[in-house]
């Protein structure tokens, strides 16, 4: 049994502690935003934010996250009331196929959380470990500098 | 008369201290070079100058000679050592921050004596003396190489040494020590191959400027050459008898992995050696070999009890279902299982992964686990300069102590060997010797 916070809420599992928490998120507590893409900690679609820092959750074993803050994508908003992020790459229109989306914007979330008005370089640097097989990375790009704006209170 | 002997003995004493300053100055005063414009790229044919591109690949000169982002050879780069940074120099032929004015005597003077132009002796952190070994053709190739580069404005920061190693003129003296101004070893017994290998390995290379272990001046210990050092916060193994290798390394394996960054019973080249394989891309492939060979000869034919416990761990490394040899405790197996086993399986390997088998890993080996804290920490990239990710790091997922029991784990169930000391302080070794790194870096890039 591990108890954590998520997405700012306490919970408690039952999973067996070398489980993955990625499977923990999607097969015990049906939270689906993290994809399964390589489950190899090399394409980036699993990422969630552990202690605000961005983590391949198919390789941290559930153990790990004891008394630690997990957030994912389903933190960020809702379908009828997305959050700045996904407003904002709802308007550039920054996904294809979409699988690869949670794992960017998890991983462009802890930027802001740091960086109010990246470059494109910061995101690109940022972006590096998740992989977009589409192609859409410009548009991504975008919508992360969209998002930074919309965070400070600017309009589109 | 008592006066009179008092008078003379201090006379004695003022002539004993001006034959010491004189002593001195002779050790420590050189000539200034004069500056001679060098008209780019028209004195050197193309031959030379490709020549002397293959020479300084060897010689990792960019490495060094290049901060992170920085332009080419301009330098500016921070060299952590035990008595500050020293910051390497702009070495494009510019003439006014580079070696533009330098004539060739110049920097022969510089790579075999460690003086600059101007007569200033030169930190070894420049290693001048591994350079002075190389043969004068060479030399006036690589000068060929460097002077028909892109000229850079660029001035590096002051070097940050603490007393009394601020005070060059004392590097004359640590010369006196240290330096040794002989041609590389050359055996009459031993086929050309190893003879070129020598020659490269012991001057331009400058392999043993890592791989030897430094006394408390600095100096590479001669009596323990290639028995392992360190170097940019990383253990540089053994490369002689004491190589922590599971499997020996021979010529064959070692050519593979300095022509490649990685051999399947070795690992991968990591760290401050992935710039090394880098360069060693564009060399000869006979420099290479030969290289491998006289680096291979260097521990010698493996004893008996060497190569069975080889054959052992090859075996391990074989046999995709081999249990773990045992395991520290329960809560680092589980971390093994959920972070670890997807690519290197819970025997040590995934059949399906080109993960290197655990068992033949070289940094569970070390005596220290500082170069497996990073591995674990930062991931590993590929070699070539795309760099791309093949293993993820887990500093944002590990805590320190997590990190602590997943390693203790690794060294107890894929190594014989003893279990790590203080494996806390290897990991605050590493991140203060990262701290001050970054310190050093970010005042190489103020402008």
């Amino acid at each position: 049994m591990t108890e954590f916070r998520l997405n700012g809420q306490s919970k408690r599992v039952e999973s067996e502690p070398d489980t993955p928490l990625l499977y923990v998120l999607r097969d015990e507590l049906q939270l689906n935003g993290a994809k399964y893409g390589c489950g190899l900690g090399q394409c980036g679609a699993c990422t969630v934010l552990l202690d605000g820092k961005p983590v391949f959750s198919c390789v941290v074993p559930v153990s790990v996250i004891e008394n630690r803050e997990v957030s994912t994508i389903e933190g960020l908003g809702t379908a009828a009331q997305p959050g700045p992020l996904q407003r904002a790459f709802i308007e550039e229109q920054a996904a294809q196929c979409g699988y690869c989306i949670p794992g960017m914007m998890m991983r462009a979330q802890a930027l802001l959380a740091t960086t109010r008005d990246p470059t494109a370089e910061q995101i690109r640097r940022q972006l590096q470990p998740n992989l977009c097989r589409c192609g859409t990375q410009n548009r991504i790009v975008k919508a992360v500098q969209r998002a930074a704006r919309y965070m400070k209170g600017g309009a589109a | 008369m008592r006066r009179r002997r008092r008078s003379r003995r201090s006379g004695v004493g003022w002539v004993l201290l001006a034959a010491a300053a004189i002593a001195a100055a002779w050790v420590v005063w050189r000539p200034s070079i004069r500056t001679e414009a060098v008209s780019r790229g028209v004195p050197f044919e193309a031959e030379l100058v490709q020549r002397g591109a293959e020479l300084a690949a060897i010689g990792n000169c960019n490495a060094c000679h290049t901060r992170e982002g920085g332009p080419a050879y301009a330098g500016g780069r921070p060299i952590a050592t035990p008595f500050g940074t020293v910051f390497s120099t702009n070495i494009t032929p510019d003439a006014e921050t580079g070696i533009g004015g330098w004539t060739p005597a110049a920097f022969t003077r510089a790579m075999r004596e460690g003086v600059s132009r101007d007569g200033r002796h030169l930190y070894p952190a420049f290693p001048y003396d591994h350079m002075t070994r190389m043969r004068q053709p060479d030399i006036d190739a690589v000068y060929a190489f460097i002077m028909t580069r892109q000229p850079v404005v660029a001035t590096p920061p002051d070097n940050d040494l603490t007393f009394p190693f601020n005070l060059r003129g004392l590097i004359a003296f640590w010369k006196l020590l240290f330096l040794e101004r002989a041609a590389a070893p050359a055996n009459a017994q031993q086929n050309a191959e190893w003879n070129r290998g020598a020659y490269l390995v012991e001057g331009l290379g400058h392999c043993g400027a890592c791989h030897t272990p430094r006394n408390a001046l600095g100096a590479e210990k001669r009596d323990r050459a290639y028995a392992g050092g360190e170097t940019e916060g990383w253990v540089a193994p053994a490369l002689n008898a004491e190589s922590p290798a599971a499997v020996p390394w021979d010529a064959e394996r070692l050519y593979r992995y300095l022509r490649h960054g990685f051999d399947d019973r070795h690992g991968l080249a990591a760290g401050p050696m992935a710039p090394v394989v880098r360069n060693l891309a564009s060399v000869p492939d006979g420099d290479v070999r030969a290289i491998s060979v006289y680096v291979a000869a260097m521990a010698g034919q493996p004893n008996a009890a060497r190569s069975q416990a080889a054959s052992q761990a090859l075996a391990r490394a074989s046999g995709a279902n081999a249990a773990p040899r045992g395991t520290t405790s329960t809560v680092a197996a589980s971390l093994y299982a959920g972070a670890c086993a997807q690519c290197h399986g819970e025997s040590g390997r995934a059949p399906s992964n080109p993960a290197l088998h655990l068992a033949l890993s070289s940094s569970l080996r070390l005596p220290v686990p500082d170069n497996a804290v990073r591995i674990v920490r930062d991931g590993v990239h590929s070699p070539d300069l795309g760099g791309e990710p093949l293993m993820p790091g887990f500093a944002n997922a590990l805590s320190d102590a997590q990190l602590a029991a997943l390693l203790a784990h690794l060294r107890t169930a894929f190594t014989e060997q003893p279990a790590w000391g203080d494996i806390n302080q290897s990991i605050r070794r590493v991140r203060e010797h990262d701290a001050s790194a970054l310190r050093a870096r970010q005042k190489a890039s103020q402008p």
